[in-house]
């Protein structure tokens, strides 16, 4: 199958994100992030648990947005905290800003007293970042996303976490940041962003020119994969017939 | 036959046992079973410095426009199918509420278990190393007395009580004592706002007989006890413009009107005096009047 998309691309790398979790629920906020979870449960990671981002366990993988499927269990909101502190799932945000040292902010940009421009609000970030495992997901990587120090630290990363001391830093485990332009972790020194891949077409320079910070690269920087045809079809044909995913990130 | 108090109140009557200065709680979700008469009969009132604590919707953009708000408690205020709440914003930029505490949700949810737990506090992990605990220098941290399998003995943020003078909720089902039902997919933390305040108000959609709230509906979804609620009012469409699953959804296209009206001052005049400058009665026949409209 030829003409991969980026937002395919990213949907392969959210879906490998979630590969290696197991039996744990997969948590996305947004369309690409559910897009990314639903495919890895239908290829790479069946005993991944969903929910319809509401309050039911689906047992089935429906395409996205879709109503009624097989219901496995019950996921409302204040259970979800319950989960959280279980530490069995893995959750993929929004980060409006990130840093180099991977902490994450959705409050609000400027000074918190009096915000330029309020935002969400820390949301469940302080306490997702502590007690399990955590990807943060940006559509449009730029110098105004990955900067030098976040406004308000909503998420936190590895080494704030440690600093907060070891009940901070024991279940902190900020996973991956899935851009447009490439996958990170926080493996750099000093636990900083490292690059590990770049989406097809995309340089080296190109996500350094999209970030405030340097970014820590090492060595020679593999190409993020194709999905598979088989995984195409999926996220095509089923997943998403009615293709949001290239709204979210359309095609460069 | 003995039979347990009647508690059934008018929205006005709720509100006149209000007082200036009080803890409120709001419960719901965001845009979700938000107790929005009993939010509306506060803005019609002279209630003022009042204490919110929500999960934030509209409840909140409406209460903080019309100056009602001296501090405001959230994790998040959001409609979303809007993501931002555009009331809410403008007060956070303009700085028109005096005091912020923007928690984690999970705190948030540990704070309500406090208080209705009759705790000062709980511990959880939630907080540590964020800003949550620099933008609100009051939270203290609580180290545990048993070390770890590492030898630490660990510290955590002592999350301390949310307790509320009063507790508001809207729910499908109550009988005249109290007791109510929630029929959608999820029961928010309702009942925890009601054991977290020392009086708790319930609006529904329908007072129906107590063997009415089982007849056709696992008992589990009868969230509410008499003994945690002070007064119970009908209002029927009284979450309106938030979801009151399955009685009615969100109204989308009110709620777009609502927010494309706060982008310009001559626009949320005409919004208030339309809507919101008459009782609740004259507000469902707006909302009526404009569903037609849409139509």
């Amino acid at each position: 199958m030829t003409d991969v998309t980026r937002a395919e691309i990213c949907a392969a790398a959210i879906a490998d994100a979630f590969k290696d979790d197991g039996e744990i629920f997969g948590s996305p906020m947004g369309t690409m992030p559910m897009l990314g979870v639903r495919l890895a449960k239908l290829t790479s990671n069946p005993d991944l648990a969903i929910s319809d981002g509401e309050s039911l366990f689906l047992a089935g993988v429906p395409p996205l947005y879709a109503k009624g499927d097989v219901v496995e269990g019950w996921i409302p909101f204040r259970r979800v905290f319950d989960v959280v502190a279980y530490g069995k799932r893995h959750v993929m945000m929004g980060a409006t800003q990130v840093d180099r040292h991977g902490n994450q902010n959705i409050s609000a940009i400027g000074p918190f007293e009096q915000p330029k421009r309020q935002l969400l609000g820390s949301r469940g970030a302080p306490g997702n970042t502590v007690n399990n495992r955590t990807s943060y997901w940006v559509p449009k990587q730029s110098s105004r996303v990955f900067v030098e120090k976040v406004d308000v630290v909503t998420g936190v990363g590895p080494k704030l976490a440690r600093e907060a001391g070891p009940a901070a830093a024991k279940y902190n485990d900020i996973h991956r940041i899935v851009t447009d332009l490439g996958v990170y972790d926080v493996g750099g020194p000093d636990d900083t962003v490292r690059l590990l891949s770049l989406h097809p077409g995309v340089t080296v320079e190109d996500v350094q020119a999209a970030s405030a910070f340097e970014i820590h690269v090492s060595g020679d920087v593999p190409t993020t994969r194709e999905p598979s045809v088989g995984e195409l079809m999926l996220i095509r044909e089923m997943l998403d017939p009615r293709g949001l995913r290239e709204r979210e990130v359309p095609n460069p | 036959m003995s039979k347990p108090s009647n508690k059934e109140m008018t929205i006005d009557q709720v509100v006149a046992e209000l007082r200036d200065g009080m803890t409120i709680g709001i419960g719901g979700w965001g845009p979700r079973r938000k107790p929005m008469a009993l939010v509306r009969a506060i803005l019609r009132s002279d209630l003022k410095d009042l204490d919110i604590v929500s999960w934030g919707g509209a409840d909140v953009g409406l209460l903080a426009e019309a100056g009602k708000i001296r501090s405001l408690t959230y994790a998040f205020v959001s409609l979303d199918s809007i993501p931002l709440e555009p009331l809410f914003q403008q007060a956070r930029q303009n700085r028109t509420i005096p005091v912020i505490h923007e928690w984690d949700e999970g705190m948030f949810n540990t704070g309500l278990q406090a208080a209705a737990q009759r705790l000062p506090f709980l511990p959880m992990r939630a907080g540590l190393g964020s800003d949550v605990l620099r933008n609100n220098p009051e939270l203290k941290l609580v180290k545990s007395p048993y070390a770890d399998a590492n030898g630490d003995h660990e510290e955590f943020v002592a999350v301390p009580a949310l307790k509320l003078d009063v507790a508001m909720v809207h729910l499908n089902r109550a009988d005249v004592h109290g007791n109510a039902s929630y029929l959608g997919p999820d029961p928010y933390f309702d009942d925890l706002f009601c054991m977290a305040a020392d009086r708790a108000y319930v609006s529904c959609e329908q007072i129906v007989d107590t063997a009415g709230l089982t007849v056709d509906t696992p008992v589990q979804r009868v969230l509410l006890h008499r003994t945690m609620v002070t007064g119970v009012v009908e209002t029927p469409n009284g979450a309106h413009f938030t979801t009151c699953t399955p009685d009615y959804e969100r109204d989308e296209k009110f709620q777009k009107h609502y927010a494309a009206s706060t982008a310009d001052p001559e626009d949320w005049a005409a919004f208030k005096a339309r809507f919101l400058s008459g009782d609740e009665a004259a507000y469902q026949a707006a909302v009526a009047e404009f569903t037609k409209e849409q139509a």
